[in-house]
């Protein structure tokens, strides 16, 4: 009896959740898959019939190729990310208690600015005889603008400092959980310093590091509007597809589509992940 | 034996304003148990970091078998340690905490398999192989640990407190296991405890630390019955401390104070006519009698009385001030609080020691 009251309460606390996500999750989502199947009408909407035609759309080589690309350059960010950012996390975690407060203090502010306003700064720096420009040619380092703006490197830039922090923090936080006597202990041992690092510390931030990796790659996939500011048209991903597909186009049901098949490759990732990550015990140690 | 497999030489560190430790030499011979004993924050544990070389020294030499290794890395230095925390590798098993250490030194798959299957029957932890050190108690991943530093097969294996975390009987129990271990392996152990029955139990010598310094290193008899200094005293027998003015000086020497006068003897250290010196008496030697029936003695009175640990303790305050504690087996004496006594004891138990002017409890 007293159970049964018990689990009541259980359901009635939970219930708002549970209608929530069905509303604005759940429901959503079913309508985008739906549309999905269905076929453009003539001007504008859709009717209800169904086809397969806009998957069967998304095999032509120029659709193929915007997924290839956008999982290239969510590879090269990620892998910039992740060498510059696990020696962030790794070495914050070491910091004094006020110098991790003032390090996170530091990390965080400049996402009180809108990212919007954040990218035309990059702007800025990279236009030609920008601020970068000046500065490389005032210290002889060029002697001609390099033009960076609209190109792939400036599009990478753009990421990897849109994504940089996730990759910190998620680092930071299982470095900090860590405990250094293992380090002494495998130093003591025997172990070099980068032995013990790689035995050890690595493996046991590694949590920290597939979070981190998972926490940039998927946002990477879909992140169109910093290859649209920084890259001009010349890098176009499955995001601005998407985009155009649906403001540009009028077509929804392809639109539909590559939504589809976009989540599907990141859900794989996050499979892919929890495989990984999943051998032996090391959710334990989070 | 005799021969020295370590010596510290006038080893001073700070850390920041803080000196931890001041000047410390130490000679230890190939075979010993030696305890560093000390209350928290002695330096004891820096000690042995800095053997292991997970410090280095400020000033000052380490010489492992007479080799000067005072800048080696600890991967360079044929010195293992117990940690406190054991600090097993929580993502490996059993097997592979104690293999790591023989895996780099290059040895075959064979070997160390043989030499874990050694291991871990020398901890008694056979069978326990493929565990992961998260499904282990606190004692078997003492063993572990142990096991661990004891398979690289050290010239002087350290070990921080290595009970510490353990319960009473548990910890009974591994004190005598470990003694058998270090006499089976006749490995050097250097052992750091703040629990004086420990040290006296295991030890072939002790050296009490205070302040970054060693107050005294003798063996657990030195340390017991003639204890140099009021701290020793006090912290390894939990002596009680008087102080008064010396009225004859020699070998045996007469004190006086507000509450009377009282016999005590010169072991290690000699007192000065007319100074004041500092007198230590166990409580367990401290005898009282109703002041009406003796008059020689100091006189004083009862203020608790309390049982624990199958010993009543008699805490008897003199007319001057200062408290003494007394000890008797049993559950209850007809004596009462607030009761006038006289405390007497035997001269020869009354240890003249050198003030380490420092308030005891």
């Amino acid at each position: 009896m007293k159970q049964a009251k018990a689990s009541k309460k259980y359901w009635a606390t939970l219930l708002p959740l549970y209608l929530f996500t069905i509303l604005f999750v759940g429901a959503p989502l079913l309508y985008m898959v739906v549309l999905s199947f269905l076929q453009r009408a003539e001007s504008w909407g859709v009717t209800s019939q169904f086809t397969l035609q806009n998957y069967i759309q998304i095999l032509q080589p120029v659709y193929l190729s915007t997924f290839a690309d956008s999982l290239k350059l969510a590879l090269i960010s990620t892998t910039i990310i992740v060498f510059i950012g696990y020696p962030f996390g790794y070495f914050m975690a070491k910091l004094s208690p006020k110098g991790k407060q003032r390090m996170m203090l530091a990390l965080m502010v400049p996402f009180w600015t809108n990212s919007l306003i954040r990218l035309y700064g990059w702007i800025i720096i990279f236009r030609a005889n920008g601020t970068l420009d000046q500065l490389l040619m005032g210290l002889h380092i060029t002697d001609s603008p390099l033009k960076l703006l609209y190109t792939y490197p400036a599009v990478v830039v753009g990421m990897v400092y849109a994504l940089l922090q996730f990759m910190i923090f998620a680092v930071y936080s299982s470095a900090e959980k860590m405990d250094w006597s293992l380090v002494e202990a495998a130093r003591d041992l025997g172990a070099s310093p980068a032995k013990a690092f790689f035995t050890v510390t690595l493996k046991l931030t590694l949590p920290g590091l597939l979070s981190g990796i998972i926490l940039t790659f998927i946002p990477s996939m879909g992140l169109f509007f910093i290859a649209d500011i920084l890259g001009g048209n010349k890098v176009v991903l499955v995001g601005s597809l998407i985009q155009d597909q649906l403001v540009k186009a009028h077509n929804t049901p392809f639109a539909a589509a590559l939504a589809v098949v976009l989540m599907i490759m990141t859900t794989l990732m996050i499979a892919l992940y929890r495989k990984i990550s999943g051998v032996r015990d090391l959710e334990g140690l989070l | 034996m005799g021969k020295k497999i370590l010596q510290l030489e006038q080893i001073s560190k700070s850390f920041g304003d803080t000196k931890v430790l001041d000047q410390i030499s130490l000679e230890i011979e190939q075979g010993e148990f030696i305890t560093l004993l000390g209350a928290s924050g002695c330096g004891k544990t820096t000690t042995l970091r800095i053997i292991a070389g997970l410090e280095h020294p400020d000033n000052g030499r380490v010489l492992l078998n007479g080799r000067d290794v005072t800048l080696f890395p600890p991967e360079k230095r044929t010195v293992n340690t117990v940690f406190q925390n054991y600090a097993l590798f929580p993502h490996m098993t059993v097997g592979e905490n104690i293999a790591y250490g023989l895996k780099l030194k290059k040895f075959s798959k064979e070997q160390i398999q043989k030499k874990v299957a050694e291991m871990l029957e020398l901890v008694q932890l056979e069978g326990y192989q493929n565990r992961m050190p998260g499904e282990l108690s606190g004692g078997q991943r003492q063993r572990v640990a142990i096991a661990r530093a004891v398979a690289v097969e050290p010239q002087v294996l350290l070990l921080d407190e290595p009970l510490g975390a353990l319960d009473l009987q548990l910890r009974r129990q591994m004190q005598f296991e470990l003694k058998r271990l270090q006499k089976q392996l006749g490995i050097t152990f250097i052992y750091i405890t703040h629990d004086q029955e420990e040290a006296l139990n295991m030890s072939d010598r002790i050296a009490v630390m205070r302040k970054g310094q060693f107050e005294q290193i003798g063996t657990p008899n030195e340390i017991y019955e003639t204890p140099k200094t009021s701290y020793v005293a006090h912290f390894v027998g939990e002596a009680n401390i008087l102080r008064g003015t010396v009225a004859e000086a020699g070998e045996n020497i007469l004190l006086h104070t507000p509450a009377g006068s009282f016999s005590a003897h010169c072991y290690e250290v000699a007192a000065e006519q007319g100074k004041t010196a500092c007198v230590a008496v166990r409580s367990e030697q401290v005898s009282f009698q109703p002041a009406e029936q003796s008059l020689t003695g100091l006189s004083a009175v009862i203020r608790e009385k309390t049982f624990a640990g199958g010993m009543l303790r008699i805490v008897l305050e003199l007319t001057d001030g200062q408290t003494l504690v007394a000890s008797r087996h049993g559950i209850d004496l007809p004596a009462q609080v607030g009761q006038q006594m006289t405390v007497f004891w035997e001269p020869s138990q009354a240890i003249v020691v050198e003030d380490s002017e420092e308030e005891l409890p």
